[in-house]
């Protein structure tokens, strides 16, 4: 019926679907963005944090404090400094850090690169492990197998993970040496390694520098094996209850009574509907863990996102803060609209709607 | 069934081998210094604007000043870059004759219109440590007559009062008197900042060790100046890792992947204490952590009530148990090591003469205050503490948590009741401690000048005309006794319960030889480092 519906439409000029799509994406984002900046700007603003003593310090006086109030614009009413500040945006610019003055925007890209290895490394360990987990616990439902893997996700739930960051530094870097220690690089690859991407996996891999690449490996590998595991609890959760619900349908039995082998039933016929809801699950996880996760980055001196923002925050240093916030934004607007594209490649219903 | 999951298995597990390197060294290289340290304070690098204890420390290693002093006895002072100095008859003006034959890094070489420059742009630029040089009569319009060049190698340093010689040298061996390579600052000079914004990230000094890079909360990379005046660094770069977290920082130094902690807890150095590997060094440094009363408050504003709380910290047991040899116990405003310090220490916990000094003012069953905290562990720590004793008499503290900034801004806006603060000298004279604990020349809301005195409401004309005296006397034993005599007085008087000296503890690899731990942060030094 509704596919009657819009194709009369479209015949009668009204815009076409893909048009009116595009225009109202175009506006959600337009205002989740303005509503972002604006509470950020906001909460900035009403925290009782002097951010002119970030810059000056506690020992300057009174006209070099006088000096900076102006120059940071804070004599301006605060409506003006948001316009201000929106306006640069526009252009692309993110403003200076108050406090080094450096561009905001250079600021991030060069510690995004940081976060975002290590949590795209982080979402491939938790997929991987979490996914078959999934499937396993919710086919072994009840038994001993599907309690292992509940246990082990309750267990990434609820630990915290700055401990088990630093119990993970004592055994496998302290104790047994298998990793590592913080840090992305050893002091000794520091500068054989020229930065492009700043990914330094892809850059020592890229200029064939493979010592360089198996030290970043061994240093990566923990916080990401870390990170992993708790996204791991989350997609195996969530993959055992939505397969346990692909698996009560009727359409299961059906394959059963005509002979499809168990395998194909459980990871092409059940795995392929679950997967659906599964692609938002993961996109999720992974933008949690693109927000740069503050802790994890401080146990293993990770120089990345979430490191930035918290030093920001205690600085009141608002433009970087701002700047951090916009670029979370950006990220989980852009896995969102991701998983969407996704919905449409892997449920036919969605596509056809579409 | 589920034949794929152990194909998963087998193919994570062989990734895993297959990436993980069978043996991770952990040693650091032999030539150079590596060392972990919370950098998250640095802000710039540039001598006129740093302030900051890690930025200190590097500018200490990096440039030079026209003078300096020996970090074991800093009554001896020596020149630096300047070969000698006179002070003017009239005392109203300092020359330095600049040494011959020293070189900037980058090869240029010292002169006398270099050290015009940097102290002149310092004045001019006017940020947070401008104050320094501007005490003395100085500022960005007088600034090209106070300063100036009189030959080819000598400087005259003019001033508006004749002020206590060592106090103008003293002050000049602060960060902010450090020498720039004029020639190289000035060709990244952009809209008349003196090359500001370029030197805030780079370098243009004489010091043992270039700064290569310093990549914001991550590191600093130094190299050893081929150009140094003095004896070559044995270790070719010295490296500041950002390792926020101490735990972590002790881990890296026992497994040699550091070669200096810098940022140990007091759990962790009690834990290394006992490593063979490793050796725990410790310095006095000039902070000192005290109480600040507002006298707005109508109880502390009772001057038995300031003497009682006196007696209701557990001084010793807090230096020994809670910041186990971190702060040594110290009850005057001038730190160890400062010309004329008092160091008696007249106060310890007595509950029976504290609850006798709070019946003579009135309030013999106590009264409720709040205490503004930092939320760093020692300051919560000994907050604590000292809400516990206090409550032994009867005076109910509240605590307040914030955030650094946070507990700062209502500190100085004279919003608090008690505040728990921790104050560093700016520079290695006296006057810097008195002139913010001992004098308050204007106690108006929309004061110019706001010393800690001010922001306890403490009204002091008399100690604030002997401070006055104190900066003004030539003669250093009588200046000396003029600061004792303030300190004494102001021990028992003040609304502040000053109570210990910082002590810096960092944890070195056995192997590392040499490292010097100064009184301020910029005699730090690692210029003699050795690796065996």
């Amino acid at each position: 019926m509704s596919l009657k519906a819009d194709e009369t439409g479209a015949r009668f000029g009204a815009p076409p679907a893909w048009l009116w799509k595009t225009g109202s994406l175009i506006t959600t984002l337009a205002m989740t963005f303005f509503g972002l900046l604006l509470v950020t700007f906001l909460i900035g603003r009403i925290v009782p944090v002097d951010p002119v003593l970030a810059v000056v310090g506690d020992r300057a006086s009174q006209s070099v404090y006088d000096k900076a109030y102006i120059e940071l614009g804070l004599d301006k009413p605060l409506y003006e400094q948001f316009w201000i500040y929106l306006q640069k945006m526009m252009t692309g610019d993110l403003g200076q850090s108050f406090l080094t003055k450096k561009d905001i925007t250079e600021d991030i890209l060069r510690v995004f690169p940081a976060t975002l290895e290590l949590a795209t490394v982080g979402i491939i360990i938790g997929t991987v492990l979490g996914l078959p987990m999934g499937v396993l616990a919710a086919v072994k439902q009840g038994r001993i197998a599907d309690q292992l893997v509940r246990v082990l996700g309750l267990v990434g739930y609820s630990a915290p993970i700055f401990w088990l960051g630093l119990l993970a530094l004592l055994v496998f870097y302290a104790q047994l040496g298998w990793v590592a220690g913080p840090g992305r690089i050893d002091i000794a690859y520091e500068y054989s390694v020229t930065q492009t991407t700043g990914l330094l996996l892809i850059d020592s891999a890229m200029q064939g520098q493979w010592e360089a690449f198996r030290n970043v490996v061994s240093h990566i590998i923990l916080p990401a094996s870390l990170l992993g595991y708790f996204s791991m609890a989350y997609i195996s959760r969530m993959t055992r209850s939505f397969m346990l619900n692909e698996l009560a349908q009727e359409y299961i039995t059906t394959a059963r009574v005509k002979g499809v082998p168990e395998w194909r039933i459980i990871w092409v016929h059940a795995l392929r509907n679950a997967a659906v809801p599964l692609v938002t699950v993961i996109a999720l996880s992974y933008a949690n863990l693109l927000e740069g996760s503050v802790l994890t980055e401080t146990v293993f001196a990770w120089p990345g996102l979430g490191q930035y923002l918290t030093n920001s925050l205690q600085n009141a240093d608002m433009n970087a803060v701002l700047g951090g916030t916009l670029v979370i934004g950006v990220i989980f607007v852009g896995l969102n609209l991701l998983s969407d594209l996704l919905y449409t490649l892997l449920d036919p219903r969605v596509r056809r709607r579409g | 069934m589920l034949h794929v999951p152990r194909v998963f298995a087998a193919a994570s597990v062989a990734l895993f081998a297959g990436l993980t390197p069978p043996a991770v060294q952990a040693e650091t290289p032999a030539d150079t210094l590596v060392m972990a340290w919370s950098i998250d304070d640095v802000i710039s690098l540039d001598p006129a604007e740093v302030f900051e204890f890690t930025a200190s420390e590097i500018l200490g290693n990096s440039y030079q000043g026209l003078i300096g002093y020996n970090v074991e006895n800093v009554s001896e002072i020596f020149g630096v870059i300047a070969e000698s100095w006179e002070v003017a008859p009239d005392g109203l003006s300092i020359s330095f004759k600049i040494r011959e034959g020293m070189k900037f890094a980058s090869g240029n070489p010292i002169t006398a219109d270099d050290v015009v420059f940097s102290l002149t742009r310092a004045i001019k630029l006017d940020k947070s440590p401008a104050f320094i040089l501007t005490q003395f009569g100085l500022n960005a319009d007088n600034v090209d007559e106070m300063v100036v060049k009189t030959d080819d190698n000598t400087v005259q340093f003019k001033m508006d009062k004749a002020y206590a010689p060592t106090l103008v040298l003293y002050c000049l061996t602060a960060t902010v008197g450090f020498i720039v390579d004029q020639k190289l600052a000035m060709e990244n000079e952009v809209d008349g900042d003196f090359g500001y914004n370029w030197l805030k990230t780079a370098y243009a000094g004489s010091g043992a060790f270039t700064i290569r890079e310093w990549r914001a909360n991550e590191v600093v990379v130094m190299e050893r100046n081929d150009n140094y005046s003095g004896e070559a660094a044995p270790m070719a770069r010295a490296i500041y890792r950002h390792i926020p977290e101490t735990s972590t920082q002790r881990l890296l130094l026992e497994k040699g992947d550091i070669d200096i902690a810098r940022n140990l807890g007091a759990e962790e150095i009690q834990a290394l204490a006992d490593n063979p590997d490793i050796v725990i060094d410790s310095g006095v440094k000039g902070a000192v952590y005290y109480l600040g009363l507002s006298q707005k408050n109508e109880f502390l504003s009772k001057p038995e009530v300031r003497q009682a709380m006196k007696y209701l910290v557990d001084y010793q047991t807090i230096a020994d148990t809670i910041m186990k040899g971190k702060v040594t116990v110290h009850q005057a405003f001038l730190p160890k090591g400062f010309l004329g310090v008092l160091e008696e220490t007249p106060f310890e916990l007595n509950v029976e003469k504290a609850k006798e000094l709070l019946a003579a003012a009135g309030v013999p069953d106590g009264f409720k205050v709040t205490m503004d905290t930092r939320n760093t562990p020692d300051i919560t720590s000994i907050a604590q503490a000292i809400q516990q004793t206090m409550a032994l008499a009867g005076i109910e503290i509240e605590l307040i948590p914030g955030d650094g900034q946070q507990t700062l801004t209502k500190y100085r806006a004279r919003n608090h009741d008690i505040y728990i603060g921790r104050w560093g000298p700016d520079y290695q004279d006296p006057h810097t401690n008195a002139d913010t604990f001992a004098r308050n020349p204007d106690n108006s809301d929309d004061a110019a000048s706001k010393p800690l005195a001010w922001r306890n409401s403490w009204e002091i004309p008399e100690m604030t005309a002997l401070a006055d005296a104190a900066v003004l006397e030539a003669d250093a034993d009588k200046r000396a006794e003029m600061y004792l005599a303030i300190q004494k007085d102001h021990q028992q008087v003040s609304p502040f319960v000053i109570m210990f000296q910082d002590i810096e503890v960092m944890g070195r690899r056995a192997n590392v030889k040499g490292f010097v731990v100064g009184p301020s942060f910029n005699d730090n030094s690692f210029k003699a480092v050795t690796k065996e």
